[in-house]
């Protein structure tokens, strides 16, 4: 694979610091909408995936895949839960709004 | 410019840019639509790297699967997708701030961590001529790891269950089949002969 030496692991690294921060960001800008937010989670476990296999591939360790994939099956148990609360809470208060949420406790 | 430098280049540029409007579109299906656009060029990505076993799971779990999942409950909940998006603009600066800070951090832990040179030479190295991506995975999460496979599958059967529990309506008269019903009908209380006069009708 020589033809990729143009593309180090710091290009990787770098693609997914900058996934990670729009994680971040669209939490801190969706205030509102609980859809996005979870959304954004997924966008964060996927920059964690992308170093995960980065750091993987180039040390030449098949174990950074192996939590890759830990990572991929509780970010899908994470969405199917999440999404659930999701479809209870709308049915209780109808409607999605992230400072209602509190009202859950108790 | 290679194409594979060309290829990460243009699969990082529509990965972040989908990224962007996940977070910025008005609409949530749209936000759902660049987000399987954002997990198809996270695989071609992974494709890059040599890990071709979850390129394609990233393509069928999360674009097949967990993505489809959103947007069913997208369009199911009838929301007012307007009054959402009131207080855009009131959270920018405080966000922006955070990403900021945040990616400013990141870099510079990337710029000033040197990374050993030997262990990286000679670019992604995942896949090697004597076995494929998959092989190698499977030899070690069905051996080594296989209590983390097990656990992997554990969790998934305590979402399915949760969200199985926490959706589920109890109605308060379903209308069931009952056999015991059924088999219990006679002839006589169920069938009755009439005559019917000509022109008349019942």
């Amino acid at each position: 694979m020589e033809f990729n030496t143009a593309i180090g692991l710091g290009n990787y690294l770098t693609l997914a610091a900058i996934l990670f921060t729009i994680g971040i960001f669209g939490i801190f800008l969706n205030r509102k909408n609980i859809i996005i937010i979870l959304m954004s989670i997924e966008l964060m476990l996927l920059a964690v995936n992308i170093n995960l296999v980065a750091f993987s591939s180039f040390l030449g360790d098949i174990v950074g895949q192996v939590f890759a994939l830990l990572v991929l099956t509780v970010a899908a148990g994470e969405a199917a839960i999440g999404l659930a609360i999701l479809v209870v809470y709308f049915r209780n208060r109808g409607g999605i709004e992230v400072e209602d949420v509190s009202h859950m406790k108790g | 410019m290679t194409l594979a430098s060309f290829a990460f280049y243009m699969f990082a540029t529509v990965t972040v840019a989908s990224a962007l409007m996940v977070i910025s579109a008005r609409n949530p299906v749209h936000s759902v639509l660049f987000l399987i656009l954002t997990f198809f060029n996270s695989a071609g990505i992974f494709l890059l790297l040599g890990a071709e076993f979850l390129a394609l799971l990233l393509v069928i779990v999360y674009v097949g699967a967990v993505a489809v999942l959103f947007l069913f409950v997208v369009m199911m909940l009838d929301i007012d997708f307007v009054e959402l998006n009131e207080g855009f603009l009131q959270y920018l600066p405080v966000g922006a701030l955070v990403g900021l800070v945040l990616l400013t951090e990141l870099i510079m832990v990337l710029g000033g961590s040197a990374i050993a040179p030997d262990m990286i030479a000679g670019g992604p190295k995942a896949t090697t001529d004597e076995m494929t991506n998959a092989e190698a995975l499977g030899l070690v999460l069905y051996t080594d790891y296989v209590f983390f496979f097990q656990t992997a599958g554990a969790i998934l059967l305590v979402a399915m269950v949760g969200a199985i529990v926490l959706t589920l309506q109890k109605r308060d008269n379903p209308k069931r089949q009952s056999v015991a019903a059924q088999n219990a009908r006679r002839r006589d209380e169920s069938v009755e002969v009439v005559k019917v006069k000509p022109g008349q009708g019942l």
